[in-house]
């Protein structure tokens, strides 16, 4: 039986989507490139964020609008914190903003890749939930860590693919694997490190949910195709989850049927 | 009174609210607020007693990955 995107729809805490893509809105070479690409992508859900604001450069609200017009649903995230409180309180900020309730939760544990820092984020995360928020926690691919945040109440799991704005794919497919089939009951999105359509297409043959990205299409020759491109990946990597690969075999098994095979193998 | 927003250092007349502050020293909506590290709502902005050296942060929506 045909599946379409429309029946099969992601889980985000309760809300449904029928894209596997989330996107990001930074690093484009233009506002107008930004909101061409995510629109080319048909993400229904586009991350955002908040820094100091410069009143000489409207304050914001100009690339505020652009979102909104796409009229997307906002995950705000944490990036740039390096401690609880600093994300506590950019949570806290963004939810007044933004008014959701969702946080996609990155605390920087090291300049040198970013990487996520496992214990602060499982204590932020806790703090975050008691306060009423639902957390997209931008986490390693450490199954143990992973548990602690499902115990806490994340339904979503974010484990990175590689380093943020590497594009190298994903480094270990075993440990991300590992993650799936312990959490099978909880939304699994690849976050940071894809760089082309096929490692979308493998996050979704491990059995992901989905992937969310920025600089893989942000940072293309051209932003609009690579979006249209990771939509495409998005669904082929999908469906095929969905339709179950063949056995693999270790000999050639002919396709074509040998019976009847005229000429030389004829008496 | 001296205050720092975003990091300047500015000075301030006592009787003034953080919301007064803050839009003196150019916030335009959208933005959210914060005080010495800790979120301050909206609902607070007009009522927030600021004190000698307190640290505001004004926040907007930026590009995000």
């Amino acid at each position: 039986m045909a599946i379409d995107v429309n029946t099969d729809l992601l889980d985000i805490y309760g809300q449904k989507f029928s894209s596997r893509l989330l996107i990001g809105s930074a690093l484009y070479p233009s506002p107008k490139v930004m909101q061409d690409s995510i629109a080319a992508s048909q993400a229904q859900i586009v991350t955002v964020s908040l820094r100091r604001q410069s009143p000489e450069s409207g304050g914001g609200n100009m690339f505020w609008q652009q979102i909104k017009d796409l009229g997307l649903t906002i995950l705000p995230n944490t990036a740039g914190c390096h401690s609880i409180q600093e994300a506590v309180t950019l949570a806290q900020m963004s939810r007044e903003i933004f008014e959701t309730d969702w946080v996609k939760l990155e605390l920087v544990g090291d300049e040198y890749n970013l990487q996520p820092d496992p214990i602060d984020l499982v204590k932020a995360t806790e703090i975050l939930i008691n306060d009423g928020f639902k957390v997209l926690p931008y986490c390693t691919d450490d199954l143990v860590i992973c548990r602690h945040l499902v115990e806490l109440g994340c339904e979503v799991l974010m484990p990175w693919g590689a380093p943020i704005g590497t594009g190298k794919g994903l480094l270990n497919p075993y440990a991300l694997s590992a993650i799936r089939n312990r959490f099978p009951q909880t939304t699994l999105v690849v976050d940071a490190g894809i760089g082309k359509p096929s490692d979308a297409v493998q996050a979704f043959e491990l059995g992901y949910d989905a992937i969310l990205l920025n600089s893989a299409v942000a940072q293309a020759q051209d932003p609009i195709v690579m979006a249209q491109a990771f939509k495409a990946a998005c669904e082929a990597g999908r469906f095929g989850y969905l339709a179950g690969k063949m056995p693999e075999k270790d000999t050639a098994q002919p396709s074509t049927p040998t019976l009847g095979m005229p000429f030389w193998h004829q008496s | 009174m001296q205050l720092k927003i975003n990091g300047q250092t500015v000075e301030v007349t006592e009787t003034k609210s953080l919301l007064d502050v803050v839009k003196e020293f150019g916030a335009s909506a959208p933005f959210a607020l914060a005080v010495n590290g800790q979120f301050v709502p909206k609902s607070q902005h007009e009522s927030w007693n600021l004190a000698e050296q307190d640290s505001i942060e004004i926040l907007s929506p930026v590009q995000g990955g």
